[in-house]
């Protein structure tokens, strides 16, 4: 029975929260839907510890769907680098949904609470999928199951800027999709197939062509768009600010993420390192923007007042580091970004955590109105500068092991100026996380800050745990570096 | 010179459609400050796309996919499986864009973007 089971579990990983999603709007009673939600979230974790535990012991895992074989039939593929991405992703969710109930009675409808989990767990049945699937039609329809559903938990935001903020982000999700769609029509064009394995083994014939090369570019401009690399990333910042704060953390912690790891299959295992890297020079133009992006987004986000808004440039930012790994081709530069997919995604969903308590007191994320909140709610704000460290890279945090690695890659290349540029960025972070603690703890409180409480423990448990688990992370590098080396390696020898 | 002319020209003129219609609908998104254009836009530019992979798929001479007496000659269907589901996507994309423009006409009176924007700012 168990043995049957895991067998199932590549496909039950996707399964169980997509047929939990409808199961919602019938349950539809406040008091039944959110702890099921809850518990289906926590599920999809358990399932993904165990696909990951499988795939260190025995390698990939290849899953026929519906039991037709590859490449006729649907693959899902789990790799390290996949089984990494997909506990991170249903851990975040779980963590955040077992954090959101009083979140959630304050900032929406009791009315629509039912609604709100459908949604929330269609967009975690999309980034899920997008993880798991080796075909490359199925990463498209997964992208807009994710992109759709979080257009809708961005407009349910309280403040009427989400709607507009919600439009933009459609648009440009949707122009970002359709690109990718074009770079998968033209792929399969070429190769007649669209499995990924099945096509990086025919595309080499193919390589010398003009179709592949429109197939890249588009490809690449569409992913780009997704996840918000530097310059387009306008639609991100205030699709982030006016969410709802559960929204927010969930979205910020996953989405961006999801979209990296899209780059990193398409550029890696379809493509192939030699493709991308050494015949059209990918590292030479994700490297300007990268560090462009890490540049210009850290220092609007110095500018900001909203601090949501500001989190959400250093968002931008951090993409920019990730992609800056990604633009060095090399095992040490792919796993600093890949741990720090990881590790930015703890950071930022803890921050967005803790901005979430902040709202359930103060009704407000303005920085005015947070003068002097840290002596109000000390945990709160405690937490909030354990995660802003980790966003400088402040050693014994998970954002100092990202950094590291990084730096170790760039001097690697001998880029000397590359690895000075990521000490001067970190100063940055510096400016805008100091201005926010400073403004918590040394200032006199506001008329909100002194009528404020500490935030209840039902949400400043799952926060403490996230942020908790960056230092933790940033000790103990076993788990997140370790599994990172595997994975990057696993990309690197790509699916030829 | 007049034959390859000829043959790139009339002889691929459905992926010309499919350009010029995909050029469209993407100046439409980006021009226009009406909240209903853009989407009607966003339309054009997927619309071209779907022409696009059922192009691909189109065996000259071809026939259905259908087993027959004398037809031996098919055309890809999977193509054009591929394109229903990106139809569907696209009609939910569309009904998403719609509800929004909705709810953003109820809070701010006006679908234009530049009013929304200068209502937002002044506020």
């Amino acid at each position: 029975m168990m043995e049957a089971i895991q067998a199932q579990l590549p496909v039950l990983q996707v399964v169980i929260p997509l047929l939990a999603a409808p199961l919602c709007i019938i349950l539809r009673r406040r008091s039944l839907v959110l702890p099921f939600a809850t518990g289906v979230c926590w599920l999809t974790f358990l399932v993904s510890v165990s696909l990951l535990g499988d795939v260190l012991e025995a390698g990939v895992i290849s899953y026929a769907l519906g039991g037709w074989a590859a490449p006729w039939g649907i693959e899902y593929r789990v790799d390290a680098l996949a089984a990494f991405v997909l506990l991170f992703v249903s851990g975040i969710a779980a963590l955040v949904l077992t954090y959101a109930p009083r979140s959630l009675s304050d900032e929406i409808p009791a009315s629509r609470h039912y609604l709100f989990c459908t949604l929330y767990l269609l967009c975690l049945t999309g980034l899920l999928g997008i993880a798991i699937t080796g075909d490359l039609f199925n990463v498209f329809v997964f992208l807009e199951v994710s992109a759709l559903s979080s257009y809708a938990l961005i407009a349910l935001g309280g403040r009427r800027q989400a709607l507009p903020a919600a439009f933009q982000y459609l648009v440009m999700g949707t122009i970002g999709a359709t690109f990718i769609l074009i770079g998968i029509g033209l792929m399969y064009q070429m190769t007649g197939t669209l499995n990924m394995a099945d096509m990086a083994a025919r595309l080499p014939a193919a390589e010398g062509v003009r179709t592949a090369l429109v197939a890249f570019g588009f490809l690449t401009v569409g992913i780009a768009l997704k996840m918000a690399l530097f310059p387009l990333h306008v639609w991100l910042p205030n699709a982030y600010a006016y969410a709802p704060s559960i929204v927010s953390a969930f979205i910020a912690a996953t989405a961006t993420k999801v979209s990296v790891y899209i780059l990193l299959r398409f550029m890696f295992s379809v493509f192939g390192l030699e493709f991308s890297f050494e015949q059209l020079g990918l590292g030479r133009a994700l490297m300007p923007l990268a560090l462009a992006g890490i540049f210009v987004a850290s220092t609007a986000a110095i500018f900001q007042r909203n601090v949501k808004r500001m989190l959400a440039y250093s968002s931008v930012a951090q993409i920019g580091y990730m992609v800056l790994g990604i633009s060095f081709a090399t095992a040490t530069g792919l796993t600093g970004g890949i741990v720090h997919l990881f590790n930015h995604a703890l950071i930022k969903g803890g921050l967005f955590m803790a901005m979430g308590c902040i709202m359930l007191r103060l009704h407000s994320v303005d920085l005015d109105d947070m003068a002097g909140i840290g002596r109000a709610m000390p945990w709160t704000m405690a937490a909030w500068a354990l995660g802003g460290l980790g966003l400088i890279g402040v050693p014994a945090t998970a954002g100092f092991i990202s950094k590291w690695y990084l730096i170790e890659a760039a001097l690697e290349q001998g880029s000397v100026l590359v690895a000075v540029l990521l000490l001067l960025s970190s100063l940055l972070a510096l400016v805008y996380v100091w201005r926010v603690v400073e403004t918590a703890f040394f200032h006199e409180p506001s008329e909100r800050a002194r009528e404020a409480r500490e935030a209840p423990v039902s949400m400043l448990v799952p926060t403490w745990v996230l942020l908790g688990a960056t230092v933790f992370f940033g000790i103990y590098t076993a788990y997140s570096a370790g599994v990172a080396e595997q994975a990057a390696e696993a990309v690197l020898g790509g699916l030829r | 010179m007049t034959e390859t002319l000829v043959d790139s020209v009339l002889g691929l003129y459905n992926y010309w459609v499919v350009i010029f219609l995909m050029m469209t609908g993407f100046y439409i998104v980006i021009s226009r400050g009406n909240l209903i254009k853009k989407v009607i836009g966003l339309n054009i530019f997927q619309t071209s796309v779907f022409l696009f992979y059922i192009t691909v798929g189109k065996v000259s001479g071809g026939t259905a996919p259908i087993v027959a007496e004398g037809l031996e000659v098919y055309s890809n269907p999977l193509p054009s499986v591929l394109i229903l589901t990106a139809i569907v996507v696209g009609v939910a994309t569309t009904s998403v864009a719609l509800s929004l423009v909705v709810r953003i006409r109820e809070a701010y009176e006006t679908i234009e973007e530049d009013e929304i924007q200068a209502q937002d700012e002044t506020r």
